[in-house]
Parts: structure tokens; sequence; C-alpha cells
């Protein structure tokens, strides 16, 4: 048993641990930083699997940019505990029994289906001085998946103008002037000229009778 | 006792069977509903990347790779989603979603 190996299982039962407590956490916080940790773990063991590319990419992107959205909307919403942890535990036992059939019967196909494939078998080249992960992967994106990867970054960018559109709002209690309206405005939509005699003209009879009766 | 493919594979399938565990019991909480597709996707991954290795193919990371993009803009969608429903009903439970009556 080498040091991979022994890493291997710490690494695997880190992540195991936080996974199980991301569904059993009672503070929805404290399940997206259980999260963070399960994303930091299997990071490492994409490490041990000298993808290192795709390691440092799930610890930029998924630590730095997706958990951290979550928590800002975590933080955001003022979520009522005891109405959503209603019956939580009752349920639990036929959930876990479920979860460990499906556990039970995938490992024992996958366990059966590649028993022997070891380190040996696979990348030959990997063993070289001067190999680069990121150089492979990135000849093999730039080429071979050049039209994929253009789809990818259209997804992205419909994603961030429906996230933006979805949760767009105008506020009623707004001051804000709009400056189109601004640029636009005409003189005579600020100053309006009223005619207004300087001098009026006497009252005819009946108001001078009304003036002289008392 | 080195390191073989199964080893990571089981890994992986824990990992899936654990989030479905999670999707079971959060049925009144639909950001712990997210997080748990966040964790069955990287157990998704975790698969991936674990063939491209021990099977010296690379083509496994490059499928890694777009699994993520989707998976970021889902979440990214899906939270937006979650915000826009706590404004118009103050809760995030699966069960008070019948408005459509489906």
């Amino acid at each position: 048993m080498d040091y991979q190996t022994g890493f291997f299982y710490l690494f695997a039962a880190v992540l195991l641990y936080a996974g199980y407590r991301v569904i059993t956490a009672r503070n929805p916080v404290h399940a997206v930083l259980h999260l963070m940790l399960a994303f930091s773990q299997a990071a490492a063991l994409w490490l041990l699997l000298k993808a290192e590319f795709l390691g440092i990419t799930l610890v930029l992107v998924y630590l730095g940019a997706v958990m951290v959205l979550f928590l800002f909307v975590v933080m955001m919403l003022d979520i009522n505990l005891d109405t959503v942890r209603q019956g939580f535990w009752r349920h639990f036992p036929l959930a876990a029994l479920l979860g460990a059939f499906v556990a039970a019967e995938l490992i024992a196909v996958l366990w059966v289906g590649f028993p022997t494939i070891t380190e040996a078998v696979g990348s030959s080249a990997a063993g070289a001085a001067n190999y680069s992960n990121t150089r492979e992967l990135g000849v093999l994106l730039y080429t071979e998946y050049l039209y994929p990867i253009e789809v990818a970054a259209v997804i992205l960018l419909v994603a961030m103008i429906a996230a933006i559109a979805l949760t767009l709002r105008k506020r009623k209690d707004s001051k804000a002037i709009n400056p189109n309206l601004q640029v636009h405005v005409r003189a005579s939509d600020r100053l309006v000229v009223l005619p207004m005699n300087a001098t009026q003209k006497a009252a005819p009879a009946a108001a001078a009778a009304e003036e002289a009766k008392p | 006792m080195n390191l073989t493919l199964g080893h990571f594979l089981a890994v992986g399938a824990i990992l899936f069977a654990i989030s479905v565990v999670g999707i079971f019991l959060n049925r009144k909480n639909l950001i712990v509903l997210l997080m748990a597709i966040e964790l069955m996707l990287l157990a998704v991954n975790m698969n991936f990347v674990a063939f491209s290795h021990f099977l010296g193919d690379m083509h496994g990371q490059v499928f890694v790779f777009f699994i993520l993009t989707v998976a970021a803009a889902e979440s990214a969608i899906g939270l937006a989603i979650l915000v826009l429903l706590f404004r118009n009903k103050s809760s995030i439970s699966v069960e008070e979603l019948n408005t459509l009556k489906g």
C-alpha cells in the first residue's frame, strides 16, 4: 500500500462524509459549506488521477464562483427551518435503504465489470517527463472539439442573459431619471407662458352698483 | 494493494447514491435539491475522469469540461428561478408549487 492509496482513502472518506452532511445538514448555509468541502476533495481525487487541469478548474469555477452564488442565494432567502425540516427523519430509513441498494448494485456491476484495469494498462504517454495534461486537453479542445466549445460558449451566454432577465424587476419606489427623456426635452415642456393681463378692465354697471350700496 | 479503476468507480457510485437519498429526503427544500443535483453531476464526472485516466483516453476529460459548463449554466438559471419563486410565494417548498395544477 503506497502513499497514493492512503491519500485516496483519506480524500474519499472526507468526500463521502461531506456529501452526507450536505443532504442532512439542518442549516442550508452549513450544507453549502459542506458542498464546498466535497468539491475540494473531489478536485484532490482528480489530481491523483493526473487530471490537473480539471482539478484546478473545479476549484476555481465551482468553489470560486458557483458555490459563492449558492451561498449568496441561501443567505438572501429567509427560510423557515422548522417547516422545511418537518418529517425529515421519518422518511430517512426508507431513503437510506434505497440509497444503499442503489450503491450496492452500482458497485457490484462496476467492480465486476472492470476488475483488472490498473495503472499499468492505461496511459503510457502520461508517464513521460514533459507530459502536460493541460496541453493535451487544449490541443483536443481547439482542434477536434472546436465546434462543441463554441456551442458551450453560447450556452453560457444564454444562461447569463436568462438569469438576468428572470430576476430583473422594476422598482416602484425608485426616483431614478430616464436619460432618454432628459435628452429629448424641449423648451416648451419646461416653460409654459400663461397670458396674464397686468391691468383689468373695470367691471360693468352691476358691479359698480354693488359697490355703491353700503 | 494498488489503486484500481474500481476504487474510483465505487466512490462515484456511493456519491451518486447519497445524492439520490438527498433528493428523497429534501423534498421541502428546493435549494438542497439543487445541491444534490450538483453532487450527482460530480459523481458522474468522477467516473469520466477515472475512465479517462485508466484507459489512457483524453476524450473523457473533454466531456467533463462540457459537463462543468452545462452544470454552471443550470445552477445559475436554477438559482434565478428559486429567487423569483421565493419572491412570489415566500416559500421554497416543492409541495407548494401546485399553481399549474399539473
